[in-house]
């Protein structure tokens, strides 16, 4: 597809996610008390959506992902919570 | 249309999913064995669930024309408790002949501890013993890179392993290219919250060609979609790809795993 098309097809729904981010940004400022290692991660992955693609989609998981390469001692839980702890 | 629903926890859905999967046209249903979202306090809950996924899932798919196939194994939610691992990998044998099992799945890494990872060993041997292929679940969010690594490195340790022979399946964008380049197959899991999106699906197939990826819904008991599949086939018409290529991945490419086991016919 050319560029023009893929603007035709998906820009208005991609300008609509970017404000739901946004929207998102406001909503946790307006709230009381303190953040966590998730929004620090999430600024870090907003850092690298405005680089240049190409791999962009690749660079923002990577900012989520646990970079250690040793298994840990023990599973305590089995959720994941969508961002690393020890990055911050 | 014509697709392969590679991966779906069918024993979590209603039959009128079942209704709609053979409505738009799928041709057949895999069903790894999985976490059923509590622990099971014993090994005789594994005997009854491979009962179920080997006798009772297929019979209700047959009800609406839909050939029904699954994968055995202890889930890695499940795998902190070696001992109860042990056990249950001991039952996998009494099953794995019978007609609709394809092999061992859908094991792997849920935290990435030393435990699961021993467990994810010990299936990979079972598999080997018995030449089997193997589906392989990989971590969710921020497990994932580190655990699809983790998982290669033992997939590679185990030389009767062939790469050609195993699914690594819930890959995303930073996970596909080092499943792809060591020589596996990668799935794509179509979720609306997590893992993949139908359109970064299909960057991935546009970057990475199609050559051994499939896509799936692992629609179950959690907010899921089982029909993500033709849904995502709609989108690949509208980004242009034709009627060919988008059965090649949807039918094609899942056939061609999974015939690598005689026993996945579709009459």
């Amino acid at each position: 597809m050319t560029r023009q098309a893929i603007l035709d097809l998906d820009f208005v729904e991609a300008r609509h996610k970017l404000i739901d981010l946004g929207a998102f940004l406001d909503r946790v400022a307006r709230a009381e008390g303190r953040d966590d290692f998730r929004l620090t991660a999430f600024h870090a992955a907003i850092a690298e959506l405005a680089k240049p693609a190409p791999h962009a989609a690749e660079r923002i998981l990577l900012v989520f992902s646990d970079p250690t390469s040793e298994p840990i001692p023990a599973a305590t839980t089995k959720a994941a919570c969508g961002a690393w702890p020890g990055a911050v | 249309m014509r697709y392969i629903e590679p991966h779906a926890h069918m024993v979590s859905r209603t039959t009128d999913d079942y209704v709609s999967m053979v409505a738009t046209g799928c041709a057949a249903v895999c069903e790894p064995a999985f976490w059923a979202g509590f622990d099971r306090t014993s090994a005789a809950g594994f005997h009854d669930y491979f009962l179920q996924l080997t006798d009772y899932e297929p019979k209700r798919a047959a009800k609406f024309g839909l050939p029904h196939f699954c994968w055995l194994c202890i889930n890695p939610k499940e795998a902190e408790d070696v001992g109860l691992a042990e056990e249950v990998l001991a039952l996998i044998p009494e099953f794995i002949d019978r007609p609709n099992v394809l092999g061992i799945g859908e094991i792997g890494l849920n935290k990435n501890s030393r435990n699961e990872l021993k467990v994810l060993e010990m299936h990979i041997d079972l598999a080997a013993r018995h030449d089997q292929l193997i589906l392989v679940h990989t971590p969710h969010l921020e497990d994932k890179f580190k655990g699809t690594k983790l998982t290669l490195d033992a997939l590679r340790n185990n030389s009767r392993i062939r790469p050609e022979r195993v699914i690594i399946d819930h890959v995303e964008e930073h996970t596909v290219k080092m499943v792809l380049d060591a020589g596996f197959w990668a799935g794509m899991t179509l979720y609306p919250g997590s893992k993949c999106s139908p359109v970064r699906a299909i960057d991935i197939i546009e970057t990475y060609g199609g050559e051994r990826l499939w896509m799936n819904s692992a629609c179950d008991w959690g907010v899921s979609i089982p029909l993500s599949i033709p849904y995502t086939a709609m989108e690949m018409r509208k980004r242009g790809h034709t009627a060919a290529a988008v059965d090649a991945m949807i039918y094609q490419n899942p056939h061609r795993f999974l015939s690598q086991c005689a026993k996945f016919a579709i009459p």
